[in-house]
């Protein structure tokens, strides 16, 4: 199994932190992982994205250039990291930011209103997480088990009471792929 | 799995720095490497050791040729346009002979440039950098495991040949995050005391001969033989301390070489190759100051090509023509402006060297 994925969004929206969570994951299931933030001039309300690979072999190059899955969770990401899924791969969009349906039919597409589904169990700040939970349902690359155990080690201190809500998200996320 | 942490790889090299027995920083920052000084600011405090933001570049590299000087392993850091700023300190303490640990986090220039990452520094790194007849041993991670396994070494072999070691990084492996384990036992905590090197100027209380640390030789004569004396420390290393790795090169019959992060998309690309049924290897150095010039030519004299791979529009090249010295054709490909090369690219170009490396073959033997 070797996982390529581009998270991308604004900033504030989390993607840094799901790539995290996924990563810490992945190593502590013992595989092999890595993760890449842009970092250029980047600010809340500005577009970021990170690149992160979880694979059962060593991992040859950490640069994602044809992810298996891109989740995108603004207009922005959708336009610039659509074209580069690869062919039978995976594209999760949030819906409730994204105002046009994917185009590519080669691939497998998951809306999610997240930030829908993020107040419904309680605040939008947890869209991402909504996100999460459908994106490993869908892909099973890592254990939800495992990814509840990881959000102490990813998340603030001062964040830890969040930890209940983040769980509810990861669930109404995964709910939503049969 | 038990004792594998996710470090980024600026945080790593910190880490393993102080874990090596650094105690000093000095630096000024600059994007993509803040996280070292960030790093070592919080951490130093906790082991006994003395983090300076210092008001310039030029500032820092002065703290580090003091402390040096004093026999402490200190440290500094920065990213391209700032270790161009801190040549003129790196050329007086490779002239004084003084170990410590630099590490440059490239980025795109030339000038200002752009803060994504870059390999074209090394030109500036790997002959010379500042004025004078000197070399500084250069290590050029790909991992961020390998940033922690040479740092850790990096003084003991800087004091070995009182050479200044540079780790040559880029923005990609100062801001990946990757798996990491430290050796059992090297926490700050248990770091053997150290001698005071017999060079080290502490003040010399107890009667003992007055010792001096500098770099100014005025009389040709001298300055001759002190220069000999540098180029000769260089060679014991490049004789004891060359690295590099070799990933499929056994039956290769098209040669990869690239290091860092360009060298992780070769080890991508040489994957694609082998399933395409294109016989590639990859040959990457690890320091590329000393240059593994001899084991390189001896692996091109297999190969039918040789594709150099390198976020820059042609510098490492040099070397590999050197080493390789007409045994096999020398192709490039650079990627420039803070621009990664794509395995995509690497695996086309490849796969034409290796029909046409043949055919080349065949003219120069006549048989075309």
């Amino acid at each position: 199994m070797v996982e390529e994925l581009i998270i991308a969004g604004f900033g504030g929206q989390g993607v840094m932190v799901m790539g995290q969570i996924l990563s810490y994951a992945g190593m502590h299931e013992g595989k092999n992982v890595s993760w890449i933030p842009s970092y250029g001039p980047e600010m809340r309300g500005g577009t970021a994205n990170c690149s992160v690979v979880v694979s059962d072999e060593p991992i040859a190059s950490p640069i994602v250039t044809e992810p298996t899955t891109a989740i995108v969770m603004n207009r922005p990401s959708l336009d610039r990291f659509e074209p580069m899924v690869q062919p039978g791969g995976l594209l999760i969009y949030n819906s409730s930011l994204i105002d046009r349906a994917p185009e590519r039919t080669d691939i497998r597409v998951i809306a999610v209103p997240a930030n829908e589904l993020g107040e419904e169990v309680g605040s939008d700040k947890v869209a991402n997480m909504v996100v999460l939970g459908a994106y490993i349902k869908a892909r099973g690359t890592v254990s939800f088990e495992t990814v509840g155990q990881c959000l102490a080690e990813v998340l603030p201190a001062r964040r830890h009471d969040l930890i209940p809500l983040n769980l509810e998200a990861l669930k109404r996320g995964a709910e939503l792929v049969k | 799995m038990a004792g594998r942490k996710l470090f980024k790889g600026n945080e790593a090299v910190a880490e393993a720095a102080i874990r090596a027995g650094c105690r000093f920083f000095f630096g000024y920052p600059i994007t993509p490497q803040n996280e070292i000084p960030e790093y070592m600011s919080r951490r130093l405090p906790e082991v006994g050791g003395t983090f300076v933001q210092a008001e310039s570049e030029v500032a820092a590299i002065n703290m580090v040729y003091g402390a040096a000087g004093a026999g402490a392993r200190v440290m500094t850091s920065s990213s391209s346009p700032g270790i161009s700023l801190k040549q003129e300190g790196i050329s007086y303490l490779a002239g004084a002979q003084l170990p410590c640990l630099i590490v440059n986090m490239v980025r795109g220039g030339p000038g200002l440039g752009g803060i994504a990452p870059a390999q074209s520094d090394y030109f500036q790194a790997t002959k010379g950098g500042g004025h004078g007849d000197y070399r500084l041993i250069v290590y050029a991670p790909a991992s961020v495991q390998e940033m922690v396994d040479l740092t850790l070494g990096a003084y003991d072999v800087a004091e070995r040949y009182r050479i200044p070691v540079m780790i040559l990084g880029d923005g990609v492996l100062g801001q990946m995050m990757e798996p990491v384990s430290f050796p059992e036992g090297s926490e700050p905590e248990n770091a053997p005391q150290r001698p005071e090197p017999e060079w080290a100027t502490r003040g010399a209380r107890g009667g003992r001969a007055p010792r001096i640390v500098s770099s100014i030789y005025l009389k040709p004569e001298e300055l001759y033989k002190h220069n000999l004396r540098l180029q000769e420390q260089f060679k014991r290393a490049e004789a004891a301390e060359t690295r590099y790795e070799e990933v499929r090169t056994d039956d290769a019959e098209v040669l990869l070489v690239a290091y860092g992060t360009t060298s992780r998309v070769c080890r991508s690309a040489v994957e694609k190759l082998r399933t395409a049924g294109v016989r590639a290897g990859l040959f990457r150095p690890i320091t590329v100051s000393p240059f593994p010039y001899k084991a390189l030519g001896e692996r091109a004299r297999q190969v039918k090509a040789v594709l150099t791979v390198e976020m820059s529009l042609g510098q490492m090249v040099d070397d590999v023509r050197i080493a390789v010295a007409g045994a096999a054709p020398v192709d490039f490909l650079g990627t420039t402006g803070g621009v990664v090369p794509k395995a995509a690219d690497i695996v086309e170009r490849a796969a034409a060297l290796a029909r046409h490396g043949a055919a080349d073959q065949a003219t120069r033997e006549g048989i075309s």
